[in-house]
């Protein structure tokens, strides 16, 4: 008895502790609600330190930007006449991918989070210029705006580690 | 397929509720105490979800409205690399004002320098471990041999007999080793009294833990020092207790002490405040770690690429990094990881004991009101001293201010400063001063002299032929007559909160400034980036000068940084305002009154390249005419080149 007592103690605290350090950081960003829904949707977020929260996050970032890449090559059929503009983020959208995404995770993982920051700032300044590309007549505004939230979300963790 | 001998027999199975466990308590009385378990476990249950319940959403005011923040910070920028970190606003990512401007090839492949250093392609960041040997100046850095971002960290090396006409060697270290296998990162090197290399630097490893390491040449013969041998013996030293596993990397030059042995210092951190540790060595093996810092300041972050070094009270020359003495000051510089500023101090350095002080504790180490190297972009510096000339040399690394998929399209990223030379300004005693090295010069072609007289509010073309490859040497004078009107007119107000980052740029005008020149400017002044001085009239009524740079025209595209950078620059009785500029592409340093104030800033245009780039001397105050004095140089470019055996031959320029 004593010992499903004991059991269920620590079961609250470890719940309410790992409550605590998701809320606890996602209270730091600009985007609390947001912020708490990325990380608590994460298997990994319950247990992870700040690095480990600002890698998920980057996460959230690699996968975005794959699904808006998807996104934009089948705009290349259904609007034609957007190539020059899909172009263009087609080209920011690689770069989100191949280039700020490994720079973030390498950076972050080996403590050296100032180079994280470049990565997932530039993610939300490529977003940013792939949406005003279209001229105010964008057909991915959803998915810009959510890079440009979620880069608002990492950088404010990245910077936690600086 | 399962064997049927797999599955255990239902029979065996310990069943809790099963008779067979039970000894001899009836049914009915057996079932009670389940009933309370499973209602006290039931109710835990319901009070965890609840308490969870209440502490996630009593966080849930969130500092949202920081969105009416991003206006203060906005002014058609963007939330782009190595922005001053301000803890009350984030730098957010707004949506973009202005053009957005579809980079291509052409204006991409302008951007590259003529004669700063940078290697053929891909990333770079911080110099290392920078010396002069046998007749050659040697230049390390960090560099990605595959991308054009940060990562898989090597060390560059190249050569140069002058600082200026460099020379691209094979790496001279990748990391190969369980100690360096996450990055060769940056390190310093330290000549020993026989006049051998030996060179510290910071391994990520296998685990990702940072640790000094020591390396030297593997024969000393080799005036290339082409290859380097990693001591079997490394690390030297690992991260102490109470230090971070990330918060250990940067070792310096050593010096000698008093007693003979070798110092080193390493930066840290411990929670926010700004450590340097120091470290005694005989052999660079082996180390006594001392109990206390050399210096520490509360809340600068994490010390990176910290250097420590003497400088001469009275004379200019450099001084070899173990002199000490009544004749010499020591400075203290640090890479403030968090504001990606570098800031410096003037002190007393105590031998005996280990430690520091600064002249002036209010601007001390990394304090944001204290002195910087450069007021623009400048991080990673390291400095060494140079025996061949009796110099100490500065070097600075000069990140992109662009997108990365801009550096990704144009292949490559990062630029070194020119070399300056560092001593302390004599005449202050208050601040360093630095000018781009002597045999810069040598890039000189033509001169062409000019001498005008600007009244306010004017703009003067100044024909120089292509306006890229610039050296400007200029002499301001504020007509006499209009600084003795302003001083006599009280109406004239006092500019007591100029500061060049948050006055507004070169476009606002007061009584005695800004004026100086726009350099890659286009015909029409669509783009431009002004280098100027602005002189207020203090409380005291008496002058008080600025030197800055306003980036905020520099180009249409709008996915680039555009801050106005500057700062106070002292001016002495007697002196008149001076100043110096070198354009370079995508790169414009400016020094203030001999170097006392330092700007460098990267600029990216779009209508400004080519044949149509334009120079210009500008007037913005509203009451002084101005006249000045300036030559303006052609650059030639520097050709650095792969090494080829034909460089063996070159003559060293004096």
């Amino acid at each position: 008895m004593k010992m499903v007592v004991v059991m269920m103690i620590m079961m609250v605290m470890a719940m309410v502790s790992e409550a605590n350090m998701i809320e606890q950081t996602c209270k730091e960003t600009p985007d609390f609600n947001l912020c708490v829904s990325l990380l608590d949707s994460d298997p990994r977020g319950s247990s992870a330190d700040t690095s480990g929260l600002a890698l998920i996050l980057v996460d959230k970032i690699k996968g975005l930007a794959t699904k808006t890449l998807k996104e934009i090559n089948t705009l290349y059929k259904k609007r034609p006449e957007l190539k020059q503009a899909l172009d263009e983020c087609s080209r920011r959208y690689n770069t989100i991918l191949k280039a700020d995404v490994p720079e973030a995770i390498e950076a972050i993982s080996k403590g050296v989070p100032k180079f994280g920051e470049d990565g997932v700032i530039d993610a939300g300044v490529e977003a940013a210029v792939c949406e005003g590309d279209f001229k105010g007549k964008s057909p991915l505004t959803s998915l810009t705006k959510s890079m440009q939230k979620v880069s608002n979300v990492a950088r404010a963790i990245v910077r936690m580690l600086l | 397929m399962a064997s049927s001998e797999s599955l255990l027999p239902v029979s065996s199975q310990q069943d809790p509720l099963s008779d067979s466990r039970c000894d001899s308590i009836p049914e009915s009385r057996r079932r009670r105490p389940i009933k309370v378990h499973l209602a006290i476990y039931s109710g835990f249950l319901l009070i965890a979800l609840y308490v969870t319940l209440i502490i996630t959403h009593g966080g849930s005011a969130p500092k949202n409205d920081v969105n009416d923040d991003t206006t203060v910070e906005s002014r058609a920028r963007l939330a782009g690399v190595s922005e001053k970190s301000n803890d009350h606003i984030w730098n957010l990512s707004n949506d973009l004002k202005g053009e957005a401007f579809a980079w291509n090839n052409t204006v991409l492949s302008w951007q590259r320098t003529a004669f700063h250093f940078q290697p053929e392609k891909n990333w770079m960041n911080d110099p290392n471990g920078p010396l002069f040997y046998k007749g050659w100046y040697h230049f390390f850095y960090q560099y990605n041999p595959n991308a054009a971002v940060w990562g898989d960290i090597v060390w560059g090396h190249a050569v140069s007999k002058d600082l200026i006409h460099w020379l691209y060697l094979p790496f001279a270290m990748v990391p190969d080793q369980w100690y360096d296998a996450n990055g060769v990162w940056t390190g310093s090197a330290t000549f020993l009294d026989d006049g051998s290399i030996v060179m510290l630097y910071t391994g990520s490893t296998d685990k990702f833990v940072q640790v000094q390491n020591l390396a030297y040449p593997e024969d000393p013969k080799d005036p290339l020092l082409l290859k380097w041998t990693k001591f079997s013996g490394n690390p030297v030293l690992v991260p102490p207790p109470g230090i971070g596993a990330k918060d250990f990397r940067d070792p310096t030059t050593a010096w000698k002490t008093s007693d003979g042995k070798w110092r080193i210092t390493i930066g840290s951190k411990i929670n926010r405040t700004g450590i340097s540790l120091i470290y005694d060595t005989t052999d660079f093996k082996t180390y006594e770690k001392h109990e206390t810092l050399l210096h520490q300041v509360p809340n600068t972050g994490m010390w990176e690429c910290v250097d420590f070094y003497p400088v001469s009270k009275t004379k200019d020359k450099g001084l070899d990094t173990s002199v000490n003495g009544p004749d010499v000051k020591h400075i203290i510089k640090a890479s403030m990881d968090d504001t990606r500023i570098d800031h410096y101090a003037i002190g007393t350095y105590y031998d005996s004991n280990a430690t520091w002080v600064p002249d002036n504790p209010s601007i001390d180490v990394g304090i944001s009101t204290g002195l910087r190297y450069d007021y623009g972009k400048f991080y990673a510096s390291k400095t060494f001293y140079d025996q061949h000339k009796g110099r100490r040399i500065l070097w600075g690394w000069i990140g992109e201010s662009d997108s990365e998929a801009a550096d990704v399209q144009k292949g490559w990223s990062s630029v070194q400063g020119i070399p300056r030379t560092v001593a302390l300004d004599t005449k202050t005693g208050k601040n360093l001063v630095q000018w781009p090295v002597k045999e810069i010069e040598s890039l000189r072609l033509g001169r062409k002299k000019f001498h005008m007289k600007v009244e306010p509010g004017t703009v003067v073309p100044v024909d120089v032929g292509p306006a890229a490859q610039l050296d400007i040497e200029a002499e301001f004078k504020i007509k006499k007559d209009d600084l003795e009107v302003v001083f006599g007119d009280d109406s004239v107000e006092d500019d007591k909160e100029f500061s060049c980052e948050t006055s507004g740029g070169a476009t606002v005008r007061g009584a005695l400034g800004p004026f100086g020149f726009s350099v890659l400017a286009d015909q029409s002044l669509s783009e431009q980036t002004q280098v100027y001085f602005y002189v207020t009239k203090g409380k005291d009524s008496k002058l008080k000068t600025f030197f800055c740079t306003d980036t905020s025209r520099s180009t249409m595209a709008n996915d680039v940084v555009k801050p106005v950078y500057g700062s106070f620059v002292p001016v002495l009785r007697g002196e008149k305002l001076t100043m110096r500029i070198l354009v370079d592409h995508s790169i414009i340093e400016g020094f203030g009154q001999g170097g006392r104030t330092c700007i460098t800033s990267r600029v990216y245009p779009t209508k400004a390249i080519y044949g149509a780039t334009r120079l210009f001397l500008f007037n913005n105050a509203i009451d002084a005419t101005i006249t000045a004095s300036f030559k303006v140089w052609q650059m030639n470019s520097a050709f650095i080149h792969p090494f080829s055996a034909d460089d063996l031959g070159v003559p060293s320029s004096t």
